[in-house]
């Protein structure tokens, strides 16, 4: 019977059977510094972590991005999370990196980045946009708390069935609309709720044609339409770029041609089926607080529940671009790739920002190429602010918080009430268009730029 | 170790928003203290400030069961929402569709997530409404809701019914399984050569 590439992983990883669930064997279990009432509730059982290679470490949610020093942490609180980190690893006996390690950084920017992430893995974190790493080819989704705990001890996980959803982009993207625009639309579209119950397959000449930090960013926000997990059929891109980093295969050969089988039968079937035509789209933005709430930036603020337009502090009506912005954030695990910060840096170059803004790379691997490429100077002369890797403003727990009413152009994933700060004004957007705003100091269309 | 669950009734609230997201039920500055401590003063800790919200209302304030919108606990993965319902002494939410991941949460947190009809969720938030104070029983052994609006079937996996009809300890029940777990590693790491150890 002809399968699915979601169908493909899922089966080759079934243990066991029960009551209509599977459970399943997980190839690669991330871990962060949030994840501490699993590691220590495993404790309080007295279980060990049973298969440590399989996992691995690095703190992101709490760490400070102005220094490496956990004394930098704002508040006592954040820096007893910050301190607590690498004393839990050593406990467990978990690989992980430190703060201060270059190679440190956003959970799901160094998955892919040290080859950790592959195709036909079933990778989970207790985060949910560790969909971004079904970009490669890997079956990866979020996970709670209790869940988190089960795959330390057991290295499985109970799954019940989940649908498959197949979204088609198909057709050119027109200059100055990315990854992050696609997947916008794709989310106002189907709606927030969308895909809830489904993994997405994302497939198409648009998505063949993308980078795997494109694709990164498009899986990465499946969960903002509800899905399970996003995935992408591995190709060429992805055999070239997983080649040579510090944990693919040895004998990259033999598993290039497994990899070469994950995709999707032609006669598959899906649940369900959507197409996007990426040729009629434009640069998007949001309004509201829902990632749903996206549109081109040349259209006006809508009509909308009265909650919503009041706490982002907005008429119906009001051209987009004439919002005005009082900060800007270029980072988390949705944009903070090289590419992403290329492409910030390009409008940033030889101009200054109106506003405050600051650049949050997602590794320190990234922060190290970016700084070879001079990009960080191009920031700094702009008015930026340089910062070290973490997840930062796109959550806020490390202290970096946007304040009541303060309206934030944002290259992260949620628009949410107070996720960026209490009272805080989310508007998502690409890279490229929250430089554009720091240049502006408004929401602003960076082709008229 | 999971909490048993046969069947809870309490007064039920309605909270009529979509897309309520989990930073909404609990802000991620509160995901930091000790389960110990309790998590039930962090439910719905900032969307309390508004006077009208069914918390601060006089009936609805003593509900122990929530009838909410789609897509109910979408966003985050943090469980402390599901831990912040727990402690405030909620034991079911009924919804037309949830968060995957929320959904998955309340079942390890003794937490009954029910899924009805969307009309049927907006009739019942309207009846409660209308008159509250209204009482639902869940009733997971029969797989069934009784409501001031009727009694109605829902279902959850078959799998987390039985752990929470039993109390079934899952950690537990996966390692009394270990064998499997290791017969399967053995073929898989034969069929996968390639893959690397992360230590």
């Amino acid at each position: 019977m002809p399968r699915t590439l979601f169908q493909k992983i899922w089966d080759r990883h079934i243990v066991a059977r029960r009551a209509g669930n599977v459970l399943l064997y997980v190839d690669r279990h991330l871990v962060h510094d949030g994840g501490f009432h699993a590691r220590g509730q495993l404790a309080k059982r007295g279980l060990k972590v049973r298969r440590p290679q399989n996992t691995f470490g690095t703190p992101d949610h709490y760490v400070p991005t102005v220094s490496r020093e956990p004394a930098d942490a704002p508040t006592p609180e954040i820096r007893r999370m910050v301190e607590a980190y690498p004393a839990s690893m050593k406990q467990h006996g978990i690989p992980h990196l430190l703060l201060g390690d270059e190679r440190q950084g956003i959970v799901h920017i160094i998955g892919p980045e040290l080859g950790i992430t592959q195709p036909g893995m079933v990778l989970v974190c207790g985060d949910s946009h560790t969909s971004t790493h079904g970009a490669l080819g890997a079956l990866a989704f979020g996970i709670g708390q209790s869940e988190n705990e089960h795959v330390l001890a057991t290295q499985t996980l109970w799954q019940s069935p989940v649908k498959t959803l197949r979204i088609a982009i198909d057709g050119a993207r027109p200059a100055g609309v990315t990854a992050k625009d696609v997947i916008l639309a794709i989310i106002a579209k189907i709606g927030a709720g969308g895909a809830v119950g489904h993994v997405i397959e994302y497939a198409g000449s648009t998505v063949r044609a993308m980078s795997i930090e494109e694709r990164l960013t498009l899986c990465n926000m499946s969960i903002e339409a509800g899905a399970r997990a996003g995935m992408v059929a591995p190709d060429d891109t992805t055999f070239q770029y997983l080649q040579g980093r510090p944990f693919s295969p040895k004998n990259f050969d033999e598993a290039v041609k497994f990899w070469k089988t994950l995709l999707s039968d032609p006669d598959a079937r899906f649940d369900a089926e959507v197409s996007l035509d990426a040729a009629t789209l434009e640069p998007m933005v949001t309004w509201g607080t829902s990632p749903e709430n996206a549109l081109p930036i040349s259209s006006i603020v809508p009509s909308a529940p009265q909650r919503a337009l009041e706490y982002m502090g907005l008429q119906p009506g009001t051209r987009l671009d004439e919002i005005t912005v009082d900060r800007v954030f270029i980072g988390s695990c949705t944009n903070s790739r090289i590419e992403d910060l290329r492409a910030a840096a390009k409008v940033a170059k030889g101009r200054k920002a109106k506003v405050p803004a600051m650049v949050v790379p997602g590794s320190g691997l990234v922060k190290k190429q970016a700084e070879a490429e001079g990009l960080d100077r191009v920031f700094r002369e702009a008015g930026f602010e340089w910062r070290h890797a973490g997840c930062s403003m796109c959550v806020g727990m490390n202290g970096d918080l946007g304040r009541p009413q303060e309206r934030i152009a944002s290259t992260s994933n949620r628009n949410f009430e107070g996720r960026q700060g209490k009272g805080a004004r989310t508007h998502l957007m690409s890279p490229a268009m929250a430089a554009a705003a720091a240049i502006t100091g408004r929401l602003t269309d960076v082709r008229k730029l | 170790m999971a909490e048993r669950f046969t069947i809870f009734t309490a007064v039920a609230a309605p909270y009529d928003p979509v897309n309520v997201d989990t930073d909404q039920i609990i802000p991620a500055r509160f995901l930091k203290a000790p389960r110990e401590q309790g998590y039930g003063a962090f439910l719905f800790h900032d969307v309390r400030e508004r006077a009208d919200f069914f918390l601060n209302h006089p009936v609805f304030g003593k509900a122990k069961i929530l009838v909410a919108n789609t897509n109910f606990g979408c966003g985050s993965s943090r469980e402390g929402a599901a831990y912040a319902f727990h402690d405030a002494g909620f034991r079911s939410v009924i919804a037309p569709s949830f968060g995957d991941i929320f959904f998955s949460n309340c079942m390890k947190n003794g937490i009954v997530p029910v899924r009805l009809e969307e009309k049927t969720c907006t009739a019942l938030r309207e009846a409660l409404k209308r008159a509250p104070g209204g009482e639902i029983t869940v009733d997971l052994q029969a797989n069934r809701v009784t409501t001031p609006i009727g009694e109605l079937a829902f279902s959850v996996p078959a799998f987390f019914r039985e752990m929470l009809l039993e109390g079934v300890d899952e950690i537990g029940l996966t390692l009394s399984m270990l064998p499997s777990i290791e017969a399967f590693e053995k073929d898989y790491a034969a069929a996968t050569p390639w893959l690397t150890p992360l230590r």
